[in-house]
């Protein structure tokens, strides 16, 4: 569905069935550069079982208008106003990656507001490689092709897609290269780079968090999932082994399951 | 992270590889190092939620074959994942692929503009069935690079063609129509069964779907038919009001929109969700594991097509009994320099020559070849022989012949892989025959 933040149109999917202002709502964070298309494995379920989703395009990315937000506190901040804009005085987040970043600072910004948050492959700062950030700057589709190889474990190399028929590599690449490389991948990476706050911003937060990490995650590796998950008070943390960055669709079941029993647990859907 | 200096390059692996591995890991199929035969109809579900879920699109995974089925879904991965393409959905032939793509992008009332030289079962799709569902085309000449855009109209939904026509070898020059169909926001399907992804990529020409019949080249092995459509991802479906059944929640799919919900993989979603469910052309896990045989070998196989090809060209231009040769390695083929630029690793192996002595000479070859195999195919490893005005065009009169792009004295050619020095002494024997065609028995 679209609707207006700071004047701007923003578009978010509902997971397929009409949003319904009567039942609990998650909001799903993308990562870098990517768009709401990632989440389709794990919205639909939450859709079709007693929540209101929205799977959001940040600003300047997929389907949204407005331009790309220059900073996580920015973004943290806009994910407070969607809250509002939609009717809602809570929700529950869920982030990846970059996402992660900004559901932390939106967490510890709004500690009312939200009432669950859940990391995919998260980590209290995601400094980039100077190289990777200076192609996505340029515009350089390399940029593209290398976060495509980091972001990608063995099912993402090889396939085995959940979903028959796609293949991970070349659908993240499209996903990714679907706007301007420069104003969504570069503006974002330059973004995770400045963003310095994560570790303090942990420490507030009081609301049940679920962090799932993956072994073979070459963007935020499991160390650093585990130094992040140990600053937030009873995190719960789940590792997924022969997994890489993309845990989401990668691993998209396991991921559903995990998700499923933490977030119907601490914030029950209306059926 | 680090700051070394080495330049940094992706690791994702490469074309050879991709064509052994893609779509499979042996460690979530009980360490079953070649992919396994599914040989199944359907799926057990955990509980009902889980089946809810599957017939909703909430998770991924198999419900009954028709739809999908492990087996095919690596053969799907791996042209996918070949083509460099975001999906991808196989199909019992290279037929219903085509049926099912035009059927997932048309409505009744809709329009195509299409490449006049097509393979002739796609030539009658476009011309007399298809008319049947109220889908209408338009033909025009592959050198007719502006024909194309002439033909547009308001219910065009798309341009289709072959990059290389058959059996004229007559080029379709893919970037310029690429741009014409973008313009008028309509998707380019190019039927690349000729050149496997190994000569070419369409989607980097533009293309937006991509369709092979594997039974050719991609099996190579001429004992299964197959066929595949497959999604480029970049087609934006939501740039005009054009394809609704795409755009806007769909009653044939619970009130889906495809584009929003899968992007990319749009396409191939709905071309399986919908047309799959409904017509059915599905891939037997047997088949789709023989092609996957192939295309384990696809580079090796299409190097030596190629220059086994380039060596008969040479050959054919010599002989004394040839009148004409026909493919794109020929200096004044008109599409030589655009074959160079679009099939950079090699111009294919299909052959089109004229035979001195007209239709008698090609009967009387074609009888006589021994190692080269008569038959109705393309793309085998071994070399196949036709003579069209003498066996599949022979109810034709000469004016309709040549509208088909065919003559009295071509012969088609497929040329396989066999020893070079084999295939050419067959040919003399062929060619001998041919000289003195009267006085050569026809067994
Ligand atoms: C270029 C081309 N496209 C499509 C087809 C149809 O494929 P199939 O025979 O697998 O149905 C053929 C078959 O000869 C072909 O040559």
């Amino acid at each position: 569905m679209k609707f207006k933040v700071n004047g701007e149109d923003v578009y978010a999917s509902t997971g397929g069935r009409p949003f319904d202002k009567n039942k609990p709502l998650i909001i799903f964070v993308h990562g870098s550069g990517l768009t709401h298309m990632t989440w389709v494995l794990q919205t639909r379920y939450f859709a079709f079982h007693g929540y209101s989703v929205l799977a959001l395009d940040m600003p300047g990315h997929g389907l949204s208008g407005g331009k790309s937000l220059k900073s996580i506190e920015d973004m943290a901040e806009w994910i407070g106003k969607v809250i509002d804009s939609v009717g809602y005085k809570e929700a529950s987040l869920v982030g990846h990656s970059q996402g992660c970043l900004v559901t932390i600072e939106c967490t510890s910004r709004y500690p009312d507001k939200i009432k669950t948050l859940s990391l995919m492959g998260g980590a209290g700062a995601i400094p980039m490689n100077p190289e990777l950030l200076s192609l996505a700057e340029n515009n350089d589709p390399k940029a593209v092709d290398l976060m495509m190889d980091w972001a990608h474990g063995p099912a993402g190399h090889f396939g085995g897609h959940p979903v028959p028929g796609l293949y991970h590599i070349n659908t993240g690449t499209m996903l990714a290269k679907s706007r301007t490389i420069q104003n969504t991948l570069g503006v974002d990476f330059r973004a995770c780079d400045n963003y310095k706050n994560g570790f303090e911003a942990a420490k507030k937060i009081k609301c049940p968090t679920l962090s799932i990490l993956a072994t073979d995650d070459k963007m935020c590796p499991v160390k650093e999932g585990k130094k992040l998950a140990a600053l937030i008070d009873g995190s719960q943390v789940d590792i997924i082994d022969n997994c890489g960055h993309m845990m989401l669709l990668e691993e998209a079941d396991r991921v559903l399951k995990v998700l499923k029993k933490f977030i119907t647990s601490n914030y029950p859907p209306k059926i | 992270m680090s700051d070394k200096k080495k330049e940094i390059s992706p690791k994702t692996y490469k074309f050879d590889t991709l064509s052994l591995h893609a779509g499979y890991q042996p460690h979530k199929n009980a360490g079953s190092r070649q992919v396994p035969i599914y040989q199944t109809t359907s799926y057990l579900f955990d509980d009902v939620d889980h089946a809810a879920a599957l017939f909703n699109l909430e998770r991924g995974g198999h419900i009954y074959s028709r739809i999908s089925n492990p087996t095919v879904g690596v053969l799907e991965e791996r042209v996918a994942s070949l083509e460099g393409g975001t999906a991808a959905l196989a199909t019992s032939s290279g037929m219903s692929a085509i049926f099912l793509t035009v059927m997932t992008l048309c409505e009744a009332g809709d329009h195509l503009v299409v490449s006049s030289q097509l393979y002739g079962g796609t030539v009658n799709l476009f011309r007399l069935t298809l008319p049947k569902f109220g889908i209408t085309c338009t033909f025009v000449k592959p050198r007719d690079t502006e024909g194309f855009k002439k033909a547009i109209k308001k219910n065009t939904k798309g341009i289709f063609g072959e990059l290389v026509g058959n059996p004229g070898n007559e080029l379709m020059n893919m970037p310029d129509v690429a741009k014409i169909a973008h313009d008028a926001g309509i998707p380019l399907i190019v039927d690349a069964t000729y050149q496997t992804p190994y000569l070419c990529k369409p989607f980097e020409h533009g293309a937006d779907i991509v369709i092979h019949s594997l039974t050719k080249w991609m099996a190579g092995h001429g004992s299964s038919m197959a066929g595949i459509l497959v999604e480029g991802g970049n087609f934006d479906w939501m740039q005009n009001d054009k394809f609704p059944t795409m755009t806007t929640p769909y009653e044939g799919y619970h009130g889906l929109s495809f584009a929003e919900e899968f992007g990319p993989t749009a396409f191939t979603m709905k071309a399986r969700a919908e047309g799959m469910r409904d017509f059915g052309p599905c891939l037997s896990p047997q088949n789709a594991w023989n092609v996957l045989q192939g295309i384990e070998t696809l580079s090796v196989r299409m190097k030596k097509h190629c220059s086994n090809a380039e060596e008969m060209v040479k050959y054919l231009l010599a002989h004394e009994s040839v009148a004409w040769v026909s493919h794109p390695s020929v200096p004044d083929h008109p599409d030589h320099e655009l074959a160079k630029k679009l099939l950079p690793n090699g111009r294919g192996s299909m052959i089109a020559f004229g035979i001195k002595g007209g239709k008698d000479a090609g009967v009387a070859f074609i009888n006589n070849v021994k190692l080269a195999s008569h038959l109705a195919n393309v793309g085998d490893t071994r070399t196949l022989v036709i003579h069209p005005a003498s066996g599949t065009h022979s109810q034709m009169d000469e004016a309709t012949l040549k509208f088909a792009g065919l003559s009295h004295d071509m012969i088609r050619l497929s040329v396989g892989i066999e020893d070079i020095d084999d295939i050419k002494n067959d040919f003399e024997v062929g060619f001998r025959a041919a000289r003195k065609p009267r006085l050569v028995s026809n067994q």
